[in-house]
Formats: structure tokens, sequence, C-alpha cells
């Protein structure tokens, strides 16, 4: 799909969670490439799977859910194979995850000194003294004034944006090939948002790792992608680089999300948000999930869930308007004709 | 650090003054005559009231209490009615008999608690969580003289394993201990299982999971040390209702202790006794409550900072 090496490919990830009311199943066969050195972001509502998705990759889901099948290759090498016990090794390590809440993704009751410290001692068997010397050059690395001060201070200390310089600093400790950012400014003011974001790109110039930027808000993902994948009730529906989904978005889904955006690049008369709601999961459309909600379904949308298919430009989409079996109107595919000439 | 120290050690007098308020009206509402029952009941009415003046009964009522105070300052409670002895001799030896009781229990009950609360936890819903959580409400609704008999029928009289009464050899502090850390070990392993519960599905913990933190380390540095601190509250609350456990136990199993101490002289309406023992054992319940708040700090850095 894409020209360069992938340093993540995930084919047909599936993770349910068994409920008393049976299973659910938040990650239904999800595909996506990471392409080296590059960005990816998932985006998608709160339900759509992308966090669990991103759990997934390091296999942090906990009872009851259950990664079921499909393949996590990570450097060519499949991350379901391995034991618990390589698996850390990976964790923190080669692969790095931030959060969304950096108010209480610290442990309270440890300095930050000693939370950072812990990442060399895992992975690199440092010492205190050592350690100590890394997380203050990490602590430097992610902007934070003073880092010898801050060293003995504990979490409570600090604002919610320093918090999350630590998180960066101590998922970074480590100089990962790959940070999974779930939401990493979700809970940030604006400015900090912005700000966390810009130190998340410099770290990635200079530390030549990939980044799988997990959000909601399509203004992230317009200043920090290469790659976006649209998820929606744990599929990806649409996968395209950054300027072709913006440009020339295809999925109903991906044209919805952008209408509902405000936006400074073009004449908007008015948003219009997407109609209805996320299906719940005992109710989920046996055809293409998003049919109640599309409004160019056809019968067929209504019962048969269309495949992820390359549409060329290493484009990916889940949508049967762009296949040979589509019977509706033909002019629905009025976005065609906006595609520009570099298309 | 230190100034929470001190501030907590000032926050003690109001407490203090409380305690020793409640236990001298104790004495002085209560029906009957102490001088009536020094002198025995066949005194004449001019000895009684020669008792009376020398013993100052008929001050006014704050000056009593000031006198009280300042000798109780001195550990000096007066004399005892029954054997006309020093109170705080009577107390000495059979106050440190009770503190072994009750601290081994506590030791018993803290360890017990902890590895069956964690052990729950972390497999929440198993077999084992609710074997041991069965267990738990066993050993809280057990009134602790009914499991002392028990134990003591079945590991004293048909088994044989342990002296069935006294206090001192190895032997003799199994079943009294036994006896007074069930229902703490059961009341904490509750709290803790459910508190490490509550702890385990924080966002700091998936932190440490995703740091490649060790599942075993994850449970005993990241989430215990959090888990720990309404644990240690009612390690704190649970040490008052083990110290009125004393009572009991010591009387089941004969052992010549402060509890016994207080039964043997309400009884005998030794009211300076009586009044002693409350005084002392209230005071190291607030004590122990002090350690208590004070090791909070240790655990949870924010308290220092107001």
């Amino acid at each position: 799909m894409s020209t360069n090496e992938s340093i993540l490919e995930v084919t047909d990830l599936r993770t349910s969670f068994f409920t008393e009311g049976g299973e659910v199943k938040a990650v239904d066969g999800v595909t996506f490439d990471v392409p080296a050195g590059k960005t990816l972001g998932i985006v998608g509502e709160s339900g759509s799977g992308k966090s669990i998705t991103a759990m997934s990759i390091l296999q942090l889901i906990s009872h009851p859910g259950k990664i079921k099948g499909g393949e996590i290759k990570f450097r060519g090498k499949n991350l379901l194979d391995l034991s618990e016990k390589e698996m850390r090794k990976i964790r923190g390590n080669q692969i790095s995850m931030i959060f969304q809440e950096p108010m209480t993704s610290l442990n309270p009751t440890y300095t930050v000194g000693q939370q950072i410290r812990e990442s060399y001692k895992i992975h690199q068997g440092l010492g205190k003294k050592e350690g100590s010397k890394r997380a203050i050059e990490m602590l430097k690395l992610v902007g934070i004034p003073s880092p010898e001060k801050r060293l003995d201070q504990y979490p409570f200390e600090l604002s919610g944006g320093m918090r999350q310089r630590v998180m960066i600093a101590m998922a970074l400790a480590c100089k990962p090939d790959l940070l999974i950012a779930d939401e990493p400014t979700t809970a940030l003011d604006v400015t900090i948002q912005a700000q966390i974001l810009e130190l998340i790109k410099e770290l990635q110039d200079e530390l030549g790792m990939s980044v799988v930027m997990i959000t909601h808000d399509l203004g992230v993902v317009a200043e920090t992608c290469d790659y976006v994948a649209v998820m929606y009730c744990g599929k990806v529906v649409e996968y395209a680089d950054v300027r072709t989904l913006f440009k020339n978005p295809r999925h109903p889904y991906t044209v919805g999300l952008l209408k509902s955006l405000p936006r400074s690049d073009r004449d908007q008369e008015e948003l219009t948000p997407i109609k209805g709601t996320v299906p719940s999961p005992d109710e989920m459309p046996v055809g293409c999930r998003f049919a109640p909600r599309c409004p160019f379904a056809t019968n067929l949308c209504h019962e048969k869930l269309p495949s992820l298919d390359d549409v060329g430009d290493g484009e990916q989409i889940r949508c049967w308007i762009y296949t040979d079996e589509w019977n509706g109107d033909p002019g629905v595919k009025v976005y065609e004709p906006e595609r520009t000439t570099e298309g | 650090m230190t100034t929470y120290i001190i501030r907590r050690l000032f926050q003690l007098i109001p407490v203090l003054f409380g305690v020793t308020l409640l236990v001298f009206l104790l004495m002085h509402l209560t029906p009957g005559n102490p001088a009536q029952l020094i002198a025995g009941e066949t005194a004449s009415q001019s000895t009684i009231e020669r008792i009376e003046v020398s013993m100052g009964l008929n001050d006014p009522l704050p000056v009593q209490y000031v006198n009280f105070v300042t000798d109780v300052a001195q550990l000096d409670f007066g004399y005892s009615y029954r054997n006309n002895t020093p109170v705080f001799e009577e107390i000495k030896p059979r106050f440190w008999i009770t503190m072994e009781l009750a601290i081994y229990s506590t030791i018993l009950s803290i360890f017990i608690g902890l590895i069956a609360g964690i052990v729950s936890a972390v497999r929440q819903y198993s077999v084992r969580d609710v074997t041991i959580m069965i267990i738990a409400l066993f050993g809280m609704s057990m009134p602790n003289f009914w499991l002392g008999l028990m134990l003591m029928n079945w590991f004293s009289i048909q088994l044989g394993w342990f002296p069935p009464t006294g206090w001192g050899s190895a032997g003799q502090v199994v079943l009294p201990v036994i006896t007074l850390g069930t229902a703490g070990a059961a009341v904490i392993a509750r709290m803790t299982r459910s508190s490490m519960l509550d702890v385990i599905s924080q966002d700091y913990i998936r932190t440490a999971r995703a740091k490649g933190v060790h599942e075993q380390i994850v449970i005993y540095r990241h989430a215990l040390k959090n888990a720990l601190i309404p644990v240690v509250t009612v390690v704190g609350l649970q040490f008052g209702t083990l110290l009125a456990g004393t009572v009991l136990t010591e009387t089941v199993f004969s052992i010549n202790g402060l509890g016994r101490l207080v039964i043997d002289s309400i009884m005998a309406r030794d009211f300076p006794v009586v009044q002693a023992c409350i005084l002392i054992i209230s005071v190291i319940f607030v004590v122990v409550n002090l350690i208590v708040d004070i090791s909070y700090t240790l655990l949870n850095k924010r308290i220092d900072m107001d």
C-alpha cells in the first residue's frame, strides 16, 4: 500500500470483550500499516475501537478482553507469537505508549525520577546514578525547566502539561522505534495541546521514530499525521495519506466527519452533523456498519459487509460505492471530480 | 514531615482532655459512694466522712478533676480498693502481657489479611477469590470468645497440641493470638481486596505495564503502595476493636492481662483500677492512630503539603 518500508503491519486484528451480555467485538478485523518514520493517525468516534487497537498492539488488554486473532507484525515479527516475557522487552523499549490522562497516568506515590529511572532499570539495567543522569537528559529533551529539581518531585506537584511531558520523557526514555500516542492532548488546554503535538513531532524527527496518533480530533490529524486510518465500529473504513483524505474523502463516513468540522480553507455554508448515533454492540448491523446512518445506503449496503479494498494510490476504502457491485445512484461518487491533479 | 508530626502531637491535647474528662465523670456519675466501699458496709457515718475528706471527695468537681489529671500525669492512679496497693503497680505487669497479645495479633492479622486480599484481588471472581472471601466473612462474623472456645476445644482438649490457658510459653501464645487476630485479618483482607481492585484499574497501572514492568512488580510496587493507604486506616481502627477483644480473649484463656483485670475490677467495684485501665487503653488507641496517621505521610506525600 505504501512505497515506504512498514515498521508495523496490522492485519485482520480482532479483539473482543466477553461480557455477561455476550461477545463485544471492539476491534473487528482491523488492517493498517505504519510506514517507518511516519505518523499514522487513527481517527474515530468514541467506541470505534481505536484505543483498543492501540492497547492490542502492546497486548495490554486485560480481562474480560481478549485478542482473538490477526497479525501484528513489528519489524517483520508477529508480536502475537511472542511470550509475555518477550513482550515485556518490547513494551516501553521498542514500542512505547502515552495516554490520554496525564493527571492519572503517573503513579502518585513515586517521584518523577523513580518512574523514569524504572524504564532504564528494566530495559538497560542502569542503576540509580546513571538512570538519574539519563532521566535528566530526557526531561531536558521534552522541555521541562530545571529537570534536576523535578526528579525528586511527585506528580501532584506538576501541572497537566508538565505531567504529559514527563509521560513523554518516560515513554521515549529507551528511544523506541514506535510511539503510540492515545489521545495525548485531549485532556489538555488548547495552547498546551499545540505545544505537546509540536514536541512529539520534534522528537520524532530527532529520534527517527514512527508514531501512531490516536485521536478523535481531525485538527490533530491534519497537523501531525502522514497517513490516516478512519475507524468506525471496530473496522477501518478508509486508509489514505493525509492530503488525499482531506482533499478527497471517499467513504461517506469520512465525508460526514469532515463536513461536521469547521474549516478555514473552504467556503462552508454550515456544519452538517452525521445523522443518527453509533450503533450499540448488541444491535450491530449485519451489512456495512455505517449503512443506517449513510445517506447513500442501498439494500446491498444493509445486507452485505463491504471489504477493505485498494482503490489505487495506496488508498483503501471499505464501501460498496467504489466497487463494481454498486447498483445505487452512480452520481454519488460526487467527490471524485473534486480530486486535484496530483491525485 | 516534622512539622506535620508536631502538629499532630498538639492535636492530641484536646483528645486526651476529652478522654480524661470522660473517665473522670464516669466514676463520679456511677451510683455508689467510694468512701462507703472502702470503709465497708458496717462502717459508721463518721468513718465514711473522714475517708471522704482524706480522698478529697467533698471538693468541687473541677478541683477533683484537676487533682485527678495531675496525679495521672505522674502515673499515680491511686490505690486499689481491693488490695490497697498502688494501682500502677497492679497494672504494670499485666500491661505488657496485653500489649504482647495485641501486637502479635495485629501482626498476624496484617500478614494474613494483606496476602489474602492481594491474592483475591489479582484473580477477581476466581474460585480462589470466592473461597478467601467466604472464609473472611466467617472470620468477621464469629464472636471471638466463641472462636476461642472452639479452638481450645479442638487444639487443646481434643488434639492436645497447645496448652488451653495461660500466657508466656510459645505454645500458650498461639491460640489467643489466632482468636484475637482472625477478625482483624478478615477485615483487612476485604479492605485490601477492594482497595487493590480499585487501584489495579487505574491509569498509572496501565502506564507501568506499558513500560514493560513485570506483572509481579506492577502488583507489589505500583499497586500495593497506593492500595495500602485505606488499609492502614483500617488497621488503626481495628486496633481499637482488638483492644476491646483482649478483654474477652484474656477471660477465655485465663490470661492475666489488662482486659481480665478490667473485668475482675468491675466485678469487685474496684473503681480506681477500672479507671486507670480504661485510661491506659484509650491512650494506647489514640497513640496507635497517631502512628497510623504519621505512616500515611510515607505512603501519600500529598498529606505533608497541606
